[in-house]
């Protein structure tokens, strides 16, 4: 029963993973043989990149945004959606979920609009919070602050719609023992009822904002170009975008990607500890 | 008539006050403006006049609304060498069956590591969450490469065979099915159920909200799927690939690009609003389960 789910997943997927991982130690540059560099890529990386090392504190900032508060947000979201009543919750989680499903972030460029028009700058201008435009997509202080907006908007996603369908999963028994127990409000109901009975439904989404937060790359360079100004919305995935689509040094690219691959798999390793904490 | 019995069960949840459903409510429709203000500009864009496109302030609304972007995006395509119905029906295939494959390999694997002890479960378990962690922009290379080997290349197999064992949906029913009592698959097996039926008489009926989640992803992964490097005749490209080659040429394409993306966006959210239909209704028939 298992078989036909590993057989294509090895062909498919485990084959192409497995035969990735030694282009990371070469030269491969898409057009000759690659030879072996040994770790070159890698004390490269790390000694002589400087914009590397810029790109691992962007990547910071953006996956705490993107990954650890819009995972807040999304269990946030999913809790008070169920608290409405059932047409309604239908209607919330559409909303909610629709941009994960419309491939459409570009329009975010009209909305931010570096000129009076933009959507943005002249709402602000009318209100009075502003008497100049902003350049949200161009200005070094603001171009991070655009990309996580966007990203945020589109972070509802596999997380999200898990988290919802946990919530529809958990038996009404569940709530009547409780409410016998003497469980009298909704916090106390989502502390030691809801919460307790979604952990693998938060553990999934977990590993789904660990991956899309850390792996980010195509949004923020559609939304405030490539390269950003002063490389301030450079994240790691967008450094191998660049050497290995733009420059073609393939070899170098996949190092890149192997060290984003050790700290997601760092991550994990640490948001699974805590939730082993919280629940045993 | 459903209505009526969801309505009964809510009551029985405590210490709700109505004063908080209201909050929340007005907490929820403020997000949710904010969520849907950008698909709503696509909206518009897509049923405005080509000369209203670039009107400076852009206005938030058209008094004029015209499909003509809609005629424009048709009228395209149907200039391609292969008719528009060819592109409809490759996307028809790869989804249909994409969705229905990866739903029943993947949950029953799903099942299988879950519930049954065997050497190596624990393994295979960590390879699934590692292979969704591990993005390398040279996987695609390589990805390519094997299906040369396998002679895949140009068919619509090469889209659809590596979308069925879905490393996400194995996660994501694995972690479902393990909230699942050992006890009730036990005494199942001393009635003398085979594991096939036991995954699907009584687990899956169980796990309604997971599976319709499953066919979610499944479907929407697959309608926009582009046939990309893995095809090159014309008749098997799927009607992504074509949509975002029409509307990736340009700025005289920006009404026919919104329109493209509202003709691509319908599928998808009729099959969103039927499926979660059906979870929410899972919440009012769990109690008499029990």
């Amino acid at each position: 029963m298992l078989a036909p789910f590993m057989i294509l997943f090895i062909i498919f997927t485990v084959v192409p993973v497995l035969m990735s991982v030694p282009i990371g130690f070469t030269d491969f540059n898409m057009v000759q043989k690659p030879n072996f560099t040994g770790l070159s890529n890698y004390t490269a990386l790390f000694l002589s990149d400087k914009i590397f090392i810029k790109s691992i504190g962007v990547t910071a900032v953006f996956a705490f945004f993107t990954g650890f508060v819009s995972f807040v947000l999304c269990f946030l979201l999913a809790w008070l959606i169920n608290e409405m009543p059932s047409n309604l919750k239908t209607i919330f989680t559409l909303i909610f979920y629709i941009p994960s499903m419309a491939n459409v972030y570009s329009v975010w460029k009209i909305i931010f609009s570096g000129d009076i028009n933009g959507y943005l700058n002249s709402f602000l201008i009318n209100i009075g919070i502003i008497t100049s435009p902003i350049q949200w997509l161009t200005d070094g202080n603001y171009v991070l602050g655009t990309a996580i907006v966007v990203q945020l908007w589109l972070s509802l996603g596999a997380g999200f719609l898990a988290m919802r369908a946990g919530f529809q999963n958990i038996d009404r028994s569940m709530y009547e023992v409780g409410a016998v127990e003497g469980i009298s409000n909704r916090w106390q109901e989502l502390v030691y009822i809801v919460i307790p009975s979604m952990k693998p439904h938060l553990l999934f989404a977990s590993v789904m904002q660990i991956v899309s937060s850390f792996t980010a790359g195509t949004v923020i360079q559609n939304v405030v170009g490539f390269p950003s100004t002063d490389y301030k919305a450079h994240t790691i995935m967008t450094h191998a975008y660049d050497y290995g689509w733009v420059r073609y040094e393939m070899g170098y690219a996949s190092a890149i990607c192997m060290i984003l691959f050790i700290v997601m798999y760092m991550a994990n390793r640490a948001v699974n500890r805590v939730f082993g904490k919280y629940t045993d | 008539m459903s209505n009526i019995r969801k309505n009964k069960t809510s009551c029985i949840k405590m210490g709700r006050k109505k004063g908080g459903t209201v909050l929340i409510f007005l907490f929820l429709s403020v997000l949710g403006i904010f969520m849907l203000f950008p698909i709503y500009l696509i909206f518009v864009m897509s049923v405005k006049p080509v000369e209203e496109l670039f009107i400076f302030p852009p206005k938030l609304y058209t008094l004029r609304p015209t499909m003509n972007n809609f005629k424009d995006m048709f009228e395209i395509i149907r200039q391609n060498r292969v008719p528009f119905s060819r592109y409809v029906f490759n996307s028809i295939t790869v989804t249909v069956s994409v969705t229905l494959f990866q739903c029943i390999i993947t949950s029953t694997a799903a099942f299988v590591l879950a519930k049954c002890r065997f050497a190596g479960r624990k393994l295979i378990s960590n390879i699934i969450v590692i292979s969704l962690l591990y993005q390398s922009n040279v996987i695609y290379i390589m990805q390519y490469m094997v299906m040369a080997k396998l002679n895949l290349i140009d068919s619509l197999l090469a889209v659809i065979l590596p979308l069925i064992a879905s490393p996400m949906g194995l996660f994501l029913m694995e972690q479902s099915i393990s909230q699942i009592p050992d006890s009730i698959i036990e005494s199942a097996k001393t009635d003398g159920a085979g594991l096939f039926r036991i995954c699907w008489q009584i687990v899956m009926p169980n796990q309604k909200p997971a599976l319709l989640t499953l066919i979610i992803f499944a479907f929407q992964s697959s309608w926009n799927v582009q046939s990309g490097a893995f095809v090159f005749h014309e008749q098997y490209k799927t009607l992504p690939t074509v949509v975002n080659q029409i509307s990736s040429a340009g700025i005289a394409r920006a009404g026919i690009a919104m329109a493209a993306a509202v003709f691509m966006l319908v599928p998808p959210v009729v099959v969103f609003t039927l499926a979660q239909k059906q979870i929410i209704e899972t919440m009012a028939y769990s109690g008499i389960r029990s």
